[in-house]
């Protein structure tokens, strides 16, 4: 099992070990024309630096238009950066893009094969291009494409696109493989397959650069991940790390018989350890310190209240969202962020 | 498991951007055959055009009278002949190919390539070396079954004929390179093609061929690349002068059009 390399939240550039980062970005910046007849330009990216250690399954997490795409885009030598540095395997991709093609596999979130090639044909097609390609049968089957290989890609369903995408960014054989949303769309079921897909993917050696704007992908997936809005970096570590370094807010739903309600809600509002009380459809959701839970259920047992149901909400990165950003987290939202042209939709 | 044999090295580059271009050649040739439109339109549909010029327009098989000119006693078929040529290039070079290059901008197609060692360039070229083999097989269809079914006559000028056909060709792709240099949509491509294609095609004679040709629409078409193509293959099938002006005009174009399609061309 590849160790995380946890690395302190504040740390712009975490250490990455004796082996050096796979892949740095320093400072990123990245405009766009503005709208005709003005001269102001867009801020797909306004300050971005990352650095992803070997073997790392690294997040690059936030709403759309917030500029991870665009991110990633100079990363593979797609965009020219207006400013800072980006290096991938210490090559500058920005200037040398023909010596990164071949160590850097790609699965872009806008790119469609024609209709009509078959998986077969789009596999050998791609291995061709590369001096060392994987082996293709193997990724067929990896991918679980075996029985769809002389399947046109417009007859492929929407997941066996997303994996035929997966299996061509690996057939070079690469180092590190960048996958853009690469669960968006696909049914829950689907959802899971790939993502135990990426972890094999990792296992085989290959450094992933993810790029998502589901948080449970990215608590589920990255060793580690910065969390960008707006085009800067607002918060970055392990999703432990950065849950772990919210402030101590606790939150406990119940559900008590009607009869006891009354007495539940007056009981709690007078306890030192809750903040405060809601009504959550049929539950009660009360916040508090860190001891609201053992706060909470002893005084029930006081009461001789027995609760339906008692469960904590578990924190998580959207937590650390709102934290950071004062708003709540919604993926389709990038109304704070300039919106670059390779993201602006939410399909 | 993995850090310590991924140290952040590179080794010298390995590629050089057109490995796998047999491979690519050879895929998008079977992709070009699973398109039953495109395949029709390239291929056959110069020998249609012609067979149904034929049979379709009444007094086509007669001989022509009364020009005073070299004309008089071919058949009027014979006319349409080098016509018939300049839309075998025509068609592919102004209508499925700009479709096509449109298409692969618009799926992210040149995109994806450009993230994989092989250039974009590559499928672009791939194109311009299938669509030739089109249009050369579709001028030798048309032309085998035209001189079976019809007869006319051999060209007076073999070598004239083929270079003004080879030029035909150049500056017909040039132009339809420069059209799907920019569109973002396959219907853009197809639109803006159709647009330039039919007034060529009447520029060229499909409705006034040869001899019926007013001479103010000669004047102009000789200047377009199309109408020069036309001239300069009927000037070398039919007559004894070499067509100077048509096959400058043609030079020029594609000498013009060329670099600017490649200079124009956007990936994604």
């Amino acid at each position: 099992m590849t160790a995380p390399l946890p690395a302190p939240a504040s740390a712009l550039s975490p250490s990455t070990g004796a082996a050096g980062p796979v892949v740095e970005v320093r400072n990123l910046r990245k405009t766009y024309p503005g709208p005709k007849g003005s001269t102001a330009r867009k801020v797909a990216v306004e300050d971005v630096s990352l650095s992803v250690a070997p073997g790392e399954i690294f997040g690059i997490l936030g709403p759309n238009g917030a500029g991870k795409t665009t991110t990633v885009e100079c990363l593979a030598g797609l965009r020219e950066a207006d400013g800072g540095s980006v290096r991938v395997l210490g090559v500058d991709p920005q200037t040398r893009p023909e010596r990164v093609r071949d160590v850097l596999g790609v699965q872009l979130q806008e790119s469609a094969l024609n209709e009509k090639i078959t998986v077969d044909e789009a596999m050998s097609l791609y291995a061709s291009f590369y001096d060392a390609p994987a082996d293709v049968e193997e990724l067929l089957v990896m991918l679980d494409l075996v029985e769809h290989r002389r399947v046109a890609y417009a007859k492929l369903s929407g997941g066996q696109k997303q994996r035929l995408s997966i299996a061509l960014a690996l057939v070079g054989d690469p180092r590190v493989a960048i996958l853009d949303e690469l669960t968006t769309g696909l049914d829950p079921q689907a959802r899971r397959n790939t993502w135990d897909l990426v972890e094999r993917v990792r296992d085989r050696g290959v450094t992933i650069l993810l790029v998502t704007h589901f948080m449970d992908e990215a608590e589920r997936l990255c060793d580690r991940l910065v969390v960008i809005d707006a085009g800067r970096v607002v918060a970055q570590g392990s999703p432990a790390e950065l849950i772990d370094a919210l402030d101590d807010t606790r939150t406990v739903r119940l559900r008590v018989p009607a009869a006891d309600r009354d007495l539940t809600w007056h009981t709690l509002a007078g306890l030192v350890d809750v903040e405060s009380i809601d009504e959550v459809g049929r539950e009660i959701e009360v916040s508090g310190t860190r001891r609201v839970l053992p706060a909470v259920v002893l005084a029930l047992a006081e009461h001789d209240v027995v609760p339906d149901d008692v469960r904590t909400v578990p924190r998580s990165l959207e937590d650390v969202f709102v934290a950071v950003t004062g708003r709540t987290y919604d993926p389709a939202d990038g109304a704070s962020a300039a919106v670059g042209p390779a993201e602006g939709a939410d399909r | 498991m993995t850090a310590a044999t991924l140290a952040p090295t590179l080794p010298a580059a390995r590629s050089h951007g057109w490995r796998g271009f047999p491979t690519l050649l050879a895929t998008e040739s079977r992709l070009w055959l699973r398109e039953p439109g495109t395949v029709f339109f390239s291929l056959a549909f110069p020998t249609v055009l012609l067979l149904g010029v034929t049979f379709a327009i009444p007094g086509m098989r007669e001989p022509i009278t009364g020009t005073g000119s070299a004309w008089d006693g071919r058949s009027a078929i014979a006319a349409y002949v080098p016509v018939v040529l300049a839309a075998a290039v025509a068609t592919p070079a102004l209508t499925t190919m700009p479709v096509s290059f449109a298409g692969f901008r618009e799926k992210g197609l040149l995109r994806r390539l450009s993230t994989t060692p092989m250039r974009p360039q590559g499928v672009v070229l791939a194109h311009l070396v299938i669509n030739l083999v089109a249009i050369a097989a579709a001028a030798a269809v048309a032309l085998a079954v035209g001189a079976l079914v019809l007869g006319y006559p051999a060209p007076e000028q073999v070598g004239t004929v083929a270079l003004a056909f080879v030029l035909t060709a150049t500056s017909m792709m040039s132009l339809g390179v420069v059209i799907a240099s920019r569109t973002s949509r396959a219907s853009t491509a197809s639109a803006i093609g159709s647009l330039v294609y039919f007034p060529l095609l009447f520029l060229s004679g499909l409705w006034t061929p040869g001899p019926m040709m007013p001479d103010a629409v000669r004047q102009v078409g000789q200047l377009t690349p199309l109408g020069a193509a036309s001239q300069a293959m009927t000037a070398g099938w039919f007559e004894d002068g070499f067509p100077a002006l048509q096959v400058v005009v043609m030079a020029v174009w594609t000498a013009v059009l060329l670099p600017l399609g490649v200079r124009l061309f956007r990936w994604s």
